[in-house]
């Protein structure tokens, strides 16, 4: 699965959260909404957002952000919603992650592809499948699979459950849109 | 098109087989019932017939032995046995092994065909070497000699056979052909003269005759088929089933004239009519002859009448009585309706908003339609849920035997109905249940003797509707849990502190804790420890409840509380802020008004008083931690949760919504408080209110706060 251990060229469609640029291998990704107005499930962690209309069906919407522990961001016209396709206890579960924008679909070729460094990322290290190199910019591959693990859900659940975390979530949510019905 | 026969004959086969247990077990309880012992024969007797004609040999080769067997039972030359019907289970796993396709069990096969043959051979020895040919030539002839109905019953075909003219010229005599369908059985043939032409006109060369044959045999059309072979691209032939055994017409007049010629195609639907018309009624000629009273003529008229409707009712009933159709297509069916619903509840929303009388008309009929359509649809995926009780015998019958149990499975309630879905999705909860049951539950004879019980335990299985949900029931008599070797267990195993304070039900619903069992040998059955909480998840992936009751001594009762379907329901649609929710309308019992003084009033009580009956209420905006400012006056909904009254105080309710269920993700499986979600018409996501869920959350808030606030109590 290791993105270093394949020989040939990998596509990644690549995105920002902040200053920073992240990427997801393309198989994952299934396809890339605008914005739209998500339905908060209440009593639940501050990075499950909520719940959208997805033509028909309803998806839940995982902001990215929040995941990997950076603060909240108001919404922009840039703000993007990337469904990805990951594996929930063995069952395939169809989710959106909101970033701040998308950028591009890239190829890498493998020794354009670094592996995770040990230190000085702003990300837990094992979410990290690579670091990418493009034009002297640095691309960190997310493994999306771990970073929504049943574990790491479970793992939230855990530990936002207490009311100090229950008082910063309702802040977080009123910085956010209104998710709700005209 | 091979493979779809295949396919449809597998299908068919695994309902035989299903069926066959079903006998089998009944059989063993009654030995002497012949009519049972015919429903295997038969059952047998079709998957061997259907498998050799479908390519699956082996199946039929296997099948031989044991259908003889029950024919010499059914001919009262040999009796049911343990032996029989433990043979015959044996059998019915390697059929559907075959069926399925897995790797075959020689051994095993080897094994049940001796035991056939042995029986077979005490049956007698005349019986004996007739009944044993090799099975794989005996399936074989018994699918080339019966081309046609193996039963034997008679079929009355009408062919018309018009050769064209030149017929002679490839040198064919059709007499012969008519001679060989006469030995077919009892045949009329009429010689047509429609097409002779004048004399002068006539060519003696050419064929201008046509024949109208009625033949009555037990082949088949194909049979019949074959005798114009030769002649076939020379000549138009029909070929149509007119009678035939099966249909039980008790009425010995066929036909009138008229409809004979008609379905002929001889005279024309407007032609028979002008006949009609121009010819009296016998009716019309007794009045005026003044044989008989108007009166009189026209209440026999009416008694035909009526008689014929009945039969045509009973003809529609036996010809529509069931079809067969893939599940996918009826999930489709059920997708789209669901989809049309929610485009309904746009269109509602428009009609209403444009103030046009026309538009609202037509979306008010649409709505009803959508309704009816949403109803019918939904009872289309009611099945009885018997069919999965009646499953779980064999299950009881070879688990008892095997523990060395003497245990009896008892059922009640097997019609009642619940979503496929729903009971597809039971069936793996409730094995375990009933595993556990036996394994844990029910004593060795000795025991149960020694405590005074009778020999044989009991596990009763019901299932009976309540509201919009059906409760299933599994009791049995056995030992039943002991709340010490509980605590000892689950303390032990970590799943609870030991000095944890728990009352009875806590302590019972410790088993559903996972890594929880307290079986002492790890045994085959049940005791690896997955068992309990893998049903409480199953039975909580289908929005069900599951309780458990249990008296030391007397026995354990789990109950679980399903609902009907997971697929549409009415929902009653609320407001809180600016979000919406739906809760289910079956379990609304009534909505009232609450101003901010009476809540005040009420302080912390958290109490109406509901024509003087107290009901505790729930504040979802102060659950849900909406941030927007409470109107003055909010309203309740008045919900029934397990039994007691509760109100859940909202903004506003808005009114009653057909709610399409979508699934929350599984990322949401923790979210106890929703059931699932549903789109509204602005094409906006509402959650669906799990009443029982929102209720155990809120108590849980509740304990907090008070451990949380004891200082400022009063």
């Amino acid at each position: 699965m290791s993105a270093a251990a394949t020989t040939t060229a990998s596509t990644y469609l690549t995105f920002t959260l902040g200053d920073e640029d992240y990427a997801l291998e393309i198989g994952k990704v299934r396809e890339v909404l605008d914005y739209t107005t998500i339905t908060k499930v209440p009593r639940m962690p501050a990075f499950l957002r909520g719940v959208i209309n997805l033509r028909g069906n309803v998806l839940p919407v995982i902001d990215l952000r929040l995941k990997l522990g950076m603060p909240a961001a108001e919404r922009t016209v840039d703000t993007c919603i990337v469904t990805v396709v990951i594996d929930i206890d063995d069952e395939e579960t169809q989710l959106g992650a909101l970033t701040d924008s998308v950028k591009e679909v890239v190829e890498l070729d493998p020794e354009q592809i670094s592996p995770p460094p040990k230190i000085g990322t702003s990300i837990r290290n094992d979410f990290i499948i690579g670091m990418g190199h493009q034009d002297e910019r640095f691309i960190i591959i997310l493994d999306i699979d771990k970073v929504l693990s049943t574990d790491e859900l479970d793992l939230v659940r855990g530990s936002e459950s207490s009311e100090a975390a229950a008082s910063s979530r309702s802040t977080t949510e009123a910085a956010a849109p209104a998710a709700a019905v005209s | 098109m091979i493979d779809q026969h295949r396919e449809a004959f597998r299908e068919e086969a695994f309902e035989l087989l299903a069926e066959l247990e079903t006998a089998l077990m009944e059989l063993e309880e009654s030995p002497e019932d012949i009519d049972l012992v015919g429903r295997v024969f038969r059952a047998m007797h079709t998957i061997k017939g259907s498998g050799a004609m479908f390519g699956f040999e082996d199946v039929a080769a296997f099948t031989h032995n044991v259908e003889t067997t029950y024919d010499h039972i059914r001919n009262g030359e040999l009796r049911v046995s343990k032996e029989v019907v433990d043979g015959s289970l044996a059998a019915c796993d390697q059929i559907r092994r075959m069926v399925t396709g897995d790797p075959r069990d020689e051994d095993e096969e080897e094994r049940i065909l001796a035991v056939f043959q042995r029986l077979l051979a005490t049956a007698g020895g005349k019986i004996a070497t007739a009944a044993t040919p090799p099975p794989a030539a005996a399936a074989a002839t018994a699918a080339a000699t019966h081309p046609g109905n193996d039963d034997g019953s008679l079929t009355t075909y009408r062919i018309r056979f018009v050769p064209e003219p030149q017929l002679f010229a490839t040198g064919t005599n059709p007499l012969l052909l008519l001679d060989e369908l006469r030995g077919f059985g009892p045949a009329a043939v009429t010689a047509q003269q429609g097409r002779v032409p004048r004399l002068e006109d006539l060519q003696p060369e050419q064929c201008c005759l046509f024949w109208d044959i009625i033949v009555t045999t037990a082949r088949d059309a194909v049979s019949i088929r074959d005798v114009f072979l030769f002649v076939e691209d020379d000549c138009e032939l029909k070929i149509e089933v007119i009678d035939n055994d099966a249909r039980a017409d008790d009425d010995l007049d066929y036909r009138r004239l008229g409809e004979i010629l008609l379905a002929r195609g001889d005279v024309t639907a407007a032609d028979l009519a002008r006949a009609i018309d121009s010819q009296k009624r016998v009716g019309e000629i007794l009045v005026e002859t003044g044989t008989a009273d108007r009166r009189l003529v026209e209440s026999a008229l009416a008694e035909q009448e009526h008689i014929r409707q009945q039969r045509m009712t009973r003809q529609a009933k036996a010809e529509t009585a069931s079809i067969r159709v893939a599940a996918e297509k009826l999930d489709v069916l059920v997708d789209l309706v669901g989809e049309l619903v929610t485009i309904q509840a746009s269109l509602s929303r428009t009609a209403l908003t444009r103030g046009d009388a026309d538009l609202l008309t037509i979306s008010e009929e649409v709505e009803r339609l959508t309704a009816e359509l949403r109803d019918n649809t939904m009872g289309i995926r009611m099945l009885p849920i018997g069919t999965t009780f009646s499953k779980f015998k064999r299950l009881v019958r070879d688990l008892a035997n095997e523990l060395g149990k003497d245990v009896v499975l008892t059922t009640d309630g097997g019609e009642t109905e619940l979503d496929k879905t729903v009971i597809e999705r039971l069936n793996d909860p409730l094995v375990h249940i009933i595993r556990n049951s036996i394994d844990h539950g029910i004593e060795h004879p000795a025991v149960r003797k020694a405590a005074g019980k009778p020999g044989p335990g009991t596990v009763h299985l019901t299932a009976e509707h309540s509201g919009t949900s059906v409760v299933v029931r599994i009791t049995d008599d056995g030992a039943g849990l002991d709340p010490a070797v509980i605590r000892a267990k689950a303390v032990e195993k970590g799943i609870i502190a030991a000095d944890a304070d728990l009352d009875p039900a806590e302590i019972l619903s410790l088993i559903c804790a996972p890594g929880f069992s307290t079986a002492k040998a790890v045994t085959d059955v049940s005791g690896r420890g997955v068992g309990m909480d893998v049903v409480k998840r199953g039975v909580e992936s289908l929005r069900g409840t599951l309780d458990i009751s249990s008296t030391p001594g007397q026995g354990t009762t789990v109950t679980l509380k399903l609902p009907l379907t997971l697929a549409i329901i009415d929902g009653l649609l609320v407001r809180v802020g600016t979000a919406f929710y739906v809760l289910p309308l079956a379990v609304v019992e009534e909505c009232i008004e609450l101003s901010q003084a009476e809540m005040d009033r009420d302080n912390r009580r958290r109490m109406v008083n509901l024509r003087g009956e107290i009901v505790p209420y729930i504040m979802l905006r102060e659950l849900f931690r909406i941030a927007e400012e409470a109107p003055p006056i909010q309203q309740a909904a008045i919900v029934d949760v397990d039994d007691s009254r509760v109100g859940f105080v909202v903004d506003e309710v808005i009114g009653s919504h057909q709610t399409v269920i979508k699934t929350l993700s599984r990322i949401y499986r923790t979210a106890r408080e929703f059931s699932g979600a549903t789109i509204l018409a602005d094409g906006s996501v509402a959650l669906i209110l799990d009443v029982h869920g929102l209720h155990a959350s809120a108590l849980q808030a509740d304990r907090r706060r008070e451990t949380h606030s004891t200082v400022d109590r009063p």
